[in-house]
């Protein structure tokens, strides 16, 4: 079977975006289309005295100017947070009211006051700078640590001391018993730095209100049009769910930031109607900057005990997490229990605790982007790991190793727990490809060349396939985390799969139709999968947390059993057989041990035409299933980086990066590896490259790619992509996800190699070479001065 | 983008005089830094004059050691150019390493030297050679030219034609790309001419480009890298950004200065 589970089939998808027929929201067209132009708040911080439309009203091709007190005076409700988390004190979060156009005060540079609508693009925008909006600036702070001090300017009514909640997981008491009898210690400050998305593809909306039927539709760049048009239903009141259809056609990247649904998509929607206009919109790169969820923006504090063995005792950890100004929708779960919760990394550890006080600031709300929370974990559990190791003066090879959870099921303290792996064949597998053995001859040959050359690992575990709906739910999530498909065959055999998975850039089209095509034998070619279209696919919770694969894939795996199945009745009954003896291969459905059977295409064709059916059976041949999981899914593996930095500059040169990874079952290795080189790009983005940086005054300085450095091809290494999986025995297929790990594994490890090789382990990210320079000079200033 | 209006001159004295009669026009040349200035609706010209199409703006001429370069020379034509690779490979070195391939193929080196962006390439080149940039009304020394910070000594509506040098015996330039924009953080164009050695920086200066006269002294007495070795560079009247603060410009300009002495041919 060269198209099934295993084969390296080529991208489907690729063929119409080489062709530049992709069709993206703002190809979308629809006939007297109009534009949406909003007008945003240039302060980070400030009360909107009055709102003066006047002038832009009366100028050419406008329709509409519309505001907050409209739209809330319609009725349209309040943005929401989808998962409650509980304060230490059991009380609720502290959340602020957040409309999709701001009221009384603007909470961060972007926040949008009113919108206009026009007939073109160019008249939209002129407009709303002639929008006259008087406002009252008032102090305002972006970093969570300042907006913790007394001092600091109150965002939130509701919200005193912008403490949005003080939440905790594991045991307080034991944990400090267990540090205060360790042998060693290593104490740590770590800063997650805030990272902007980014993806190739601005959000966009084109929203069409029909009157005669009361209708809308919304084409939109989302990872989950099911969970937008929920939420633009239930709570946003826009229209009733049978009366509002979301279409997200091709969408270019998401990496997070397109699972929410922001105050555009809901403007657009109710502008539609109140114009009677379809209206479209399409960010720039700069609203990019200003209005699309950043990620990350992390400040702990953490303290490891090991005993006189080196085995860990214990760990502590606080954390303030930087939400921004409102809450998004993931924004409460990102920094607790997508976080904490992998605090125990690879390794045995009996006693953690962890406490995270979430904060506003005049900034960009913050929510999940690649990796959402497990890689501010991984950053924190992997960096201490390697420092512990350099003041024990131990081997951080042999530490990690000593410390390896080696039995499964593993229940850690922090509410996981890890079904498999085998965390020293993948850090074996890392350790020989990067011909560890060779690294000091290595940086010997290194030093002759007046280079400093430094080797850092990273072991990373991270929880993917999010989640079982019931254990989510006792966690505060508002929704259930199942997926659901649905297969049809047609009468000539052909096969459409219907997903609530949405495609982004993951390559379902083709790795869907591989486990189809394993299945029954058939070509891909044959196979059709269809999503991101709630009028077309029944309900779907989307894509993100690397859960298309196994949560996604399991339920299009649980809806061919049921095909397969009722082919078997049908056969077993044309056929005179028993229904035990039936097998499916190769695109025939047989008699095992006789010569009698029937091609696919025919047992469909019996399916639809209905005259020759067993007692009792309904014609068709189409199942459905919602698959939950029942566990979370635990990617896991070894990074190894290795640099050589100019010590003059600065300049940090990645030589070489091993990933040896365990991701269950891979159905297709080429789209996995490219899962795993984009996700290491995006880590060595954040590790070296990217962040976003605010001033005094909370203004974004970083927002444009003359002050944000992407990642470019020449600033990356060749990758060298391992694989060493255990199957994961919590889903069908056996797979645990790929799609986050290279952003979670890798920035740890680039840190820890740049710091081993200057000799200096205080360096935060992004290790520019103005800092890696700046702490070589540290380092030398302090030999010189012992 | 706002509404103008645009011209396409067909000879420096058509631009001189469309661009007299505009309201508030500008002059475009390669479009590299105005439309997207435009773009982001902080520049809004009433009329553009565009002056890439005038034949006697473009090319390149070596005569002796005399080299002239059209204001309307792209760098990628400057990078490509033999007749320049051979008189004072350099400059064509440097033109390609401005940007990247679609700026190189419309960006002039009339317009960057007309816009000097303090972290523009062609300012340490022309101000290290002592070059003149010839308008249409005058001829004005490079050390005369770059005033400060996007300042020039052109007035209003006044048009570079060409910019010119003499081939020096040695140079080199030494980029220190910003790892964002890629523009200078820091780049030392290093020069060996009939008047002495020249040093000048780009990148680094809060005013702009500047020549760094005690290198210059220095490799006077003794043209090598190593004999940099001894000067200190100060970070007093340096940038500092969010991607590198005065103290680290000021480490990269002694850096690529003896990179670029080291590198000269
Ligand atoms: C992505 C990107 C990367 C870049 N990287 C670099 C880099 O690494 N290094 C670097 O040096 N530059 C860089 N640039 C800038 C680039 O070199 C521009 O081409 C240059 O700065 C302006 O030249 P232009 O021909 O495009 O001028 P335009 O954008 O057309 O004009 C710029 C200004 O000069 C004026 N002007 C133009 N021609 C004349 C003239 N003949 N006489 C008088 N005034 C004139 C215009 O009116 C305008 O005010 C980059 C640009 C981009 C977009």
């Amino acid at each position: 079977m060269t198209e099934g589970i295993g084969a390296r089939v080529l991208r489907k998808e690729d063929k119409r975006f080489l062709m530049g027929k992709g069709r993206y929201t703002d190809d979308i067209v629809e006939p007297n289309q109009a534009y949406a132009a909003f007008v945003r708040s240039p302060h980070a911080h400030a009360e909107v005295k009055g709102i003066d439309a006047s002038a832009a009203e009366a100028m050419d091709g406008v329709v509409a100017v519309l505001n907050g007190e409209q739209l809330t005076g319609d009725g349209i409700g309040n943005i929401i947070c989808g998962w409650g988390v509980t304060q230490k004190d059991g009380s609720g979060m502290n959340m602020g009211a957040w409309s999709a156009l701001a009221t009384s005060k603007v909470r961060y540079v972007g926040d949008a006051v009113a919108v206009v609508i026009a007939d073109s693009i160019e008249q939209a925008r002129n407009a709303a700078e002639a929008v006259e909006v008087d406002y009252k600036i008032l102090p305002a702070v972006a970093q969570s640590m300042k907006a913790l001090t007394n001092d600091a300017p109150e965002i939130h009514d509701n919200a005193p001391g912008n403490v949005v909640f003080d939440w905790e997981i594991g045991d307080l008491a034991p944990t400090d018993a267990a540090l205060a009898g360790a042998a060693y210690i290593t104490e740590m400050d770590i800063t997650n730095n805030r990272l902007a998305p980014n993806p190739m593809e601005p959000r966009s909306a084109v929203a069409t209100y029909n009157d005669a039927e009361e209708h809308y539709t919304l084409y939109t760049t989302s990872q989950n049009p099911h969970v937008a048009r929920l939420v633009l239903s239930a709570f946003y009141q826009v229209a009733p769910e049978h009366k509002l259809r979301v279409i997200a056609p091709d969408v270019g990247g998401g990496f997070g930031s397109k699972i929410y649904i922001y105050p555009e998509e809901i403007t657009c929607l109710w502008a539609s109607m109140k114009t009677n206009r379809s209206v479209k919109w399409t960010s720039d790169r700069t609203e990019a900057f200003l209005t699309d969820a950043h990620g990350r923006d992390h400040v702990s504090t953490a303290k490891i005990g090991f005993d006189k063995d080196h085995k860990i005792v214990g760990l502590k950890v606080n954390t303030k997490a930087n939400i921004g100004a409102y809450m998004s929708l993931f924004s409460s779960a990102v920094p607790t229990y997508l976080y904490a919760t992998l605090l125990s990394g690879q390794y045995n550890i009996a006693n953690i605790y962890c406490d995270v006080q979430a904060v506003y600031t005049n900034t960009v709300p913050v929510d999940a982007y690649r990796g959402a929370g497990r890689p501010e974990a991984c950053f924190l559990v992997e960096r201490i790991m390697e420092t512990a190791a350099r003041e024990m003066g131990v081997s951080p090879v042999e530490l990690r190793r000593k410390n390896f959870v080696t039995s499964f099921p593993h229940q850690t303290p922090v509410i996981m727990a890890y079904d498999s792996g085998d965390f020293a064949t993948n850090q074996d597998q890392a350790l020989k490809a990067a011909d560890y053995d060779g690294f000091e001859a290595r940086r010997t040959e290194a030093a002759s060349r007046g280079k400093l050359r430094g080797i850092g690992f990273s072991n990373y575990i991270e929880a993917c396939g999010i989640a079982p709906s019931a254990a989510v739910g006792s966690l505060g999530a508002g929704v259930g985390l199942w997926e659901s498909a649905e297969v049809r065959v047609n009468p000539v055999g052909t096969i459409e799969v219907l997903t609530g998975s949405h495609s982004h850039g993951q390559g379902h089209e083709t790795t869907f139709t591989q486990i189809v095509a394993e299945r029954f034998g058939l070509p891909t070619e044959n196979i059709q999968i269809v999503h991101g279209d709630t009028d077309k696919v029944q309900f779907g919770m989307g894509t993100y947390g690397s859960r298309s694969g196994a949560v996604g894939m399991s339920a299009i795996f649980k809806a061919l059993d049921k095909v397969e199945a009722k082919v078997k009745k049908i056969a077993a009954h044309v056929l005179e057989a028993s229904e035990d003896d039936i097998v499916i291969e190769g695109g025939e459905v047989k008699v095992a041990g006789t010569d009698k059977l029937m091609g696919w295409h025919e047992v469909g064709l019996a399916a639809y035409t209905g005259h020759n059916l067993p007692e009792g059976m309904e014609p068709g041949l189409k199942e459905t299933s919602f698959y939950d999981p029942t566990n979370f899914t635990f990617p896991a593996g070894c990074y190894i980086c290795e640099v050589e930095v100019d010590p003059e500059t600065g300049v940090t040169d990645i030589v070489q990066f091993v990933a040896s990874d365990d991701f269950g079952t891979i159905i297709n290795p080429m789209i996995v590896e490219g899962q795993v080189h984009g996700g290491i790009a995006q880590g060595i983005g954040q590790a070296m490259l990217e962040n976003v940086v605010y001033d005094d005054d909370a203004q974004q300085l970083s927002a444009s790619y003359m002050d944000y450095a992407m990642p470019r091809a020449d600033d990356l290494p060749n990758y060298s992509v391992h694989h060493a999986s255990t199957e994961c025995p919590g889903n069908p297929l056996g797979m645990k996800g790929c799609g986050e790990a290279g952003a979670i594994g890798s920035p740890p490890a680039v840190i820890n190699a740049i710091t081993d090789a200057i000799g200096n382990n205080d360096l935060s990210m992004p290790a520019t070479s103005a800092k890696v320079w700046a702490a070589i000079q540290a380092a030398s200033a302090k030999q010189a001065a012992e | 983008m706002y509404e103008t209006k645009y011209h396409k001159a067909s000879s420096v004295a058509d631009a001189v005089s469309l661009i007299g009669e505009s309201d508030d026009g500008k002059l475009l040349s390669g479009g590299q830094t105005l439309l997207p200035t435009m773009k982001a609706r902080l520049a809004a010209p009433s009329d553009l004059v565009d002056i890439s199409g005038i034949a006697n703006m473009h090319g390149i001429k070596v005569s002796g050691s005399t080299v002239t370069i059209g204001a309307a020379t792209t760098h990628a034509e400057v990078a490509r150019n033999a007749d320049l690779q051979a008189a004072c490979g350099s400059v064509a070195c440097l033109a390609a390493g401005i940007g990247d391939a679609a700026v190189r193929h419309l960006g002039t080196i009339g317009g960057s030297v007309a816009n000097n962006d303090p972290a523009a390439d062609y300012p340490a080149a022309l101000l290290a050679l002592g070059a003149t940039i010839t308008t249409n009304t005058r001829e004005i020394a490079a050390g005369d030219f770059f005033v400060g910070l996007f300042e020039t000594a052109l007035s209003d509506d006044e048009v570079i034609v060409s910019v010119s040098f003499d081939a020096p015996s040695k140079a080199a330039y030494a980029k220190f790309p910003n790892p964002a924009s890629r523009y200078a953080m820091v780049g030392v164009f290093a020069a060996q001419t009939a008047n002495g050695a020249r040093v000048a920086v780009t990148g680094a200066g809060s005013d702009g480009v500047y020549r760094q006269s005690d290198m210059e002294a220095a490799l006077d007495s003794d043209w090598a890298a190593s004999a940099l070795a001894g000067v200190q560079v100060g970070s007093e009247g340096l940038l500092s950004d969010m991607h590198a603060d005065a103290v680290y410009r000021a480490n990269l300009v002694k850096v690529m200065a003896g990179r670029a002495v080291a590198g000269c041919a």
